[in-house]
């Protein structure tokens, strides 16, 4: 009784289909090669430092770029490239933790107020638009008020502030799917509550997610630099790039390399992020469609 | 032949919430007071518009949605009443086949693994190798190839979908099989392949099947009894053979009007019904279809017909069929 | 003379360096005040065919190609702007699922009225009391408070209406109707239909129906065209066709129909599937599923022959009445 199939389909693996089309865009690409950059730097900070980030020389104070010190020194004589290439490890394990934290914390609530619905989504989201409309900055205060400052407080604050954005992307996909018919099908299978929520619908819902964090880890590095700018971040003599910034605004006239490297640092490594997202979105969106 | 499901009483509604305190405005009637059985071996079609509840009910009778009342009996025992463990192990026995072939499986797993789905969930223990041959013996059963179970639902046609989500429904060997308006999305020729192969894996495996669709030409073909739904109730239970000479509700006539014969000789395509459905929130009292009903006197608003034996061996719930009336 | 003559209409895409056909070979004519019908399954071509007719094809690196003519003129070599004075006036659309060709920001009489003003010289007031005129012969009930609603207060079956009397009200020579009815439950369908029949009938319309319902064919139009896998394979006048069909698919696809009172059982299936737009087969795209194939088929592409009358085929071993 096999029906002669005409249809002959082609058969890739999701995943080399995904890094084709990854791959194809150039500006994902590009992303992809200044986050690694990121990481290297990250990783391998101690090894790349010409000089120890926090060895002071006041001699050589507020120097602009030479040969010895390629991005000049600080106002105390502390190498800027050495410190520029610490903070790239701050900030890269800032954004990764604290948008760890959002994403558990937001895929956890989301989850819960998707699947159950009634009363139980009516609090919790509540209390995520309630979160969402704090800035981080008062977040922020409030925890070193409790805890002190640090980068410590930083983390926790940032993650606090911005689960909200997932737990409604995860809320949202929940909702759609939960009428999906593959979903009926396997609770006519007799599959528990259990069974559905993690084996179907989280999985079927993290892809938002994922791309949203991606973003999210380009937004926390800014976030930790504004906080630093604050002095609420990371204390001296960690070089946070944000707190390096800060501390450069009065040598603004002096000796401005203080504050345009790190500011420069930044900026790239969020554009990587922001790239890479953007990325992730455009594939995604083509992974829904079937090709031709 | 006995009695394979008894359904009585069956009714779920709605209530609907509005207002800012919420408050109940109103309830909207899915499925209302409905009674009926199935023979152990028989095609029972549901035949019936948008909103009269053929979907709901076959909910209800998978227990899938909580009826407000009634009782669904399979072989004798309630599963209404069932605790859920009972009522797991009884899902093996009865399986439902689903409307849309585009979404019914997980679109991230392959073929092959949502059909090892059904034995994970219900713990039959099988070793991989066991497992697999199962699997690639129940796409043969369905005319699917093990080729198919390494695709991912989307790489299929709609019909080897279906193929598929037939080939799950069978995974249990269940006794009874509610298919959904299974075909309401393909093509007409696929519909037909599909058609016959539910004809042939009924034989082979002296399957029950309750076939809903809006299609009465494919229900009259396809089925034993038609069950014909209105707005949540029944209004005429009648033999699919005979339903052309016998069917004497005034809504299953404007039905079979409303056919469009692929016999150009015969322009007998009729629109004899007004209007549309209505909707199905705060129903009026006296029968359903009392609105759009021709032949509808002042006792049709006032009294709810119940379904009572017609002299050719059906049911109708009317208090003027048709055939009393010529 | 007929109002609407289509030749060898094709239409040609590049996809990945292949070369590919999802239209061709598509012949027919229809006279006026004729109803033509145009049936196949999902892949046949059939709305294409519309689009192209249209001028609505979105052709990135692609081509159409052969004659469309209208009342002497080509359409396919007019420019877009000539194409739009003939669209809605003399030719109108009404494109699958009304749902979507309906804005949801205004209230639907202003949307026909907008339309209808747009292709006839005719001024805003009289236009409306035009427009409701038409909704009430439509059988909208209530039409004067129907034109101040919004598409999302209406059922399926208005908003149907509304779409409907969109395409009608500029009295156009002829109408399009993509899959008019599908969608609605099936007792709306068939006031739908009937009603659309008896308008256009009234206002000496020529009605160009594309469906894929071989029912509502028979009872609603006078020729028909099948479609298979972007090909026209045959057409004929309505009895002809459907009393003794000459091309293997279209006997095959009405064996396919269940019918009331037909026997158990004896339901035809057309075995293997309708092949995708990158996999046509050689020669003939429905040999692979035929039981009169031969090796002529699989290397040759039949050509649509004119026999008797109306009646046009493509086939190499086409079916003949003495059979």
């Amino acid at each position: 009784m096999v029906e002669n199939n005409v249809n002959v389909y082609k058969r890739k693996p999701p995943w080399v289909v995904i890094l084709k089309r990854f791959l194809a865009n150039k500006m994902g690409v590009v992303g992809t090669v200044l986050i690694v950059c990121l990481v290297i730097v990250a990783l391998f900070a101690p090894l790349l430092e010409p000089y120890s980030y926090k060895e002071q020389n006041i001699e050589i104070s507020n120097e602009p770029p030479s040969l010895s010190h390629i991005m000049g020194t600080d106002d105390f004589g502390r190498d800027l490239l050495s410190r520029t290439i610490r903070g790239a490890r701050i900030s890269f394990v800032v954004g990764v933790l604290s948008v760890l934290i959002s994403v558990v914390i937001g895929v956890v609530i989301g989850s819960i107020a998707g699947f159950y619905g009634g009363m139980i989504d009516l609090v919790l989201t509540t209390i995520a638009d309630l979160t969402w409309s704090m800035p981080a900055i008062l977040i922020a205060l409030l925890l070193v008020a409790i805890i002190g400052a640090g980068l410590e407080s930083v983390v926790i604050a940032i993650g606090l502030s911005y689960w909200a954005q997932y737990a409604r992307l995860v809320r949202g996909q929940i909702l759609s799917l939960k009428s999906a018919v593959f979903i009926e099908a396997t609770k006519s299978l007799g599959a528990s509550d259990f069974v559905i929520l993690f084996k179907h619908l989280l999985p079927n819902s993290l892809s938002p997610v994922i791309v949203a964090a991606t973003i999210g880890i380009g937004n926390a590095i800014v976030l930790e630099a504004t906080l630093g700018f604050l002095g609420m971040g990371a204390q001296p003599p960690t070089p946070s790039w944000g707190a390096m910034m800060s501390n450069g605004t009065a040598y603004l006239f002096i000796s401005p390399w203080m504050i345009i490297f790190p500011g420069l640092a930044m900026m790239i490594t969020v554009l990587g992020f922001n790239l890479f997202g953007d990325a992730l979105i455009d594939i995604m969106d083509v992974k829904n469609k079937e090709s031709i | 032949m006995g009695k394979l499901i008894e359904v009585k009483d069956l009714a779920v509604s709605f209530d609907v919430k509005g207002g800012l305190l919420l408050r109940t405005i109103g309830t909207v009637t899915a499925v209302n007071n409905v009674s009926f059985s199935i023979n152990t071996g028989e095609i029972l079609g549901v035949v019936g518009e948008s909103g009269c509840g053929k979907s709901t009910l076959a909910r209800l009778i998978l227990r899938l949605i909580e009826p407000n009342r009634g009782s669904v009996e399979f072989n004798g025992t309630d599963i209404l009443k069932m605790s859920k463990k009972q009522l797991r192990l009884q899902r093996r026995h009865m399986q439902m086949v689903f409307q849309d072939p585009y979404s019914a499986m997980d679109p991230r797993y392959t073929i092959f693994r949502s059909l090892s789905e059904p034995y994970q969930i219900q713990g039959v223990k099988l070793d991989g190798e066991d497992r697999h041959q199962k699997i690639v013996d129940l796409l043969e059963l369905v005319g699917l190839s093990s080729e198919h179970g390494y695709a991912y639902p989307h790489e299929l046609s709609g019909g080897q979908k279906q193929r598929a989500d037939i080939a799950r429904a069978l995974s249990l060997n269940p006794e009874f099989i509610i298919l959904d308006e299974p075909t309401a999305a393909l093509d007409v020729s696929v519909q037909a392949q599909i058609i016959k192969l539910l004809e042939g894996l009924r034989e082979r495996l002296k399957l029950t099947f309750l076939f809903i669709s809006h299609d009465l030409s494919l229900v009259s073909y396809f089925c034993d009894r038609v069950i014909v739904m209105y707005l949540g109730s029944i209004v005429e239970i009648v033999d699919a053979d005979l339903i052309g000479e016998t069917a004497c509700h005034p809504y299953t006539r404007a039905l079979i009007a409303s056919i469009f014969e692929t016999v150009p000789e015969q322009k007998n395509t009729q629109a004899s019904l007004e209007g549309e459905v209505p909707s199905p929130f705060n129903l009026p009292p006296g029968c359903v279809f009392s609105s759009r009903c021709k032949f509808v006197q002042p006792l049709c608003h006032e009294q709810t017909p119940v379904l009572e034996e017609t002299p050719d061996g059906g049911q109708v719930a009317c208090h003027f069929p048709l055939h009393e009336i010529s | 003379m007929p109002i609407l003559e289509v030749n060898d209409l094709h239409v040609e895409f590049i996809v990945d360096k292949k070369k590919i056909r999802p239209l061709e070979r598509v012949s027919l004519e229809m006279n006026s005040g004729e109803v033509l019908g145009m049936v196949g399954e999902t892949g046949s071509g059939k709305s294409l065919t519309a689009h192209a007719i249209m001028g609505l094809t979105s052709l990135v690196g692609g081509e159409i190609g052969g004659s469309v003519t209208f009342e002497g003129k080509d359409l396919l070599v007019l420019s877009e702007k000539e194409m739009q004075s003939i669209r809605g006036s003399q030719i109108a659309f009404i494109p699958q699922n009304p749902m979507t060709s309906l804005d949801p920001v205004y209230r639907v009489g202003d949307q026909i009225v907008e339309g209808l003003c747009k292709q006839v010289k005719i001024g805003k007031q009289q236009a409306k009391q035009q427009v409701i005129d038409l909704m009430g012969k439509l059988r909208i009930p209530k039409a004067k408070q129907v034109f101040q609603q919004y598409p999302h207060q209406l059922s399926g079956g208005l908003k149907q209406r509304i779409v409907i009397a969109m395409g009608l009200c500029a009295h156009p020579k002829i109408l399009i109707a993509d899959e008019p009815t599908t969608a609605l439950d099936v007792t709306v369908q068939a006031q739908i239909m009937l009603l659309f029949k008896e308008m256009t009938m009234a206002r000496n319309i020529s009605l160009f129906l594309i469906t894929h319902d071989l029912g509502v064919i028979a009872q609603v139009c006078d020729k028909v065209a099948v479609m298979y896998a972007g090909n026209m394979v045959e057409f004929g006048r309505i009895g002809e066709v459907f009393s003794s069909p000459r091309h293997p698919y279209t006997k095959a696809l009405l064996q396919c129909i269940p019918r009331i009172g037909m026997e158990k059982g004896s339901l035809a299936a057309i075995s293997g599937n309708v092949p995708s737009v990158d996999t046509y087969p050689s020669g003939c795209r429905y040999h692979p599923r035929c039981s009169r194939a031969d090796s002529l088929c699989k290397k040759t592409i039949p050509t649509l022959l004119k026999i008797e009358g109306d009646s046009r085929v493509a086939c190499h071993h086409y079916l003949d009445n003495k059979d």
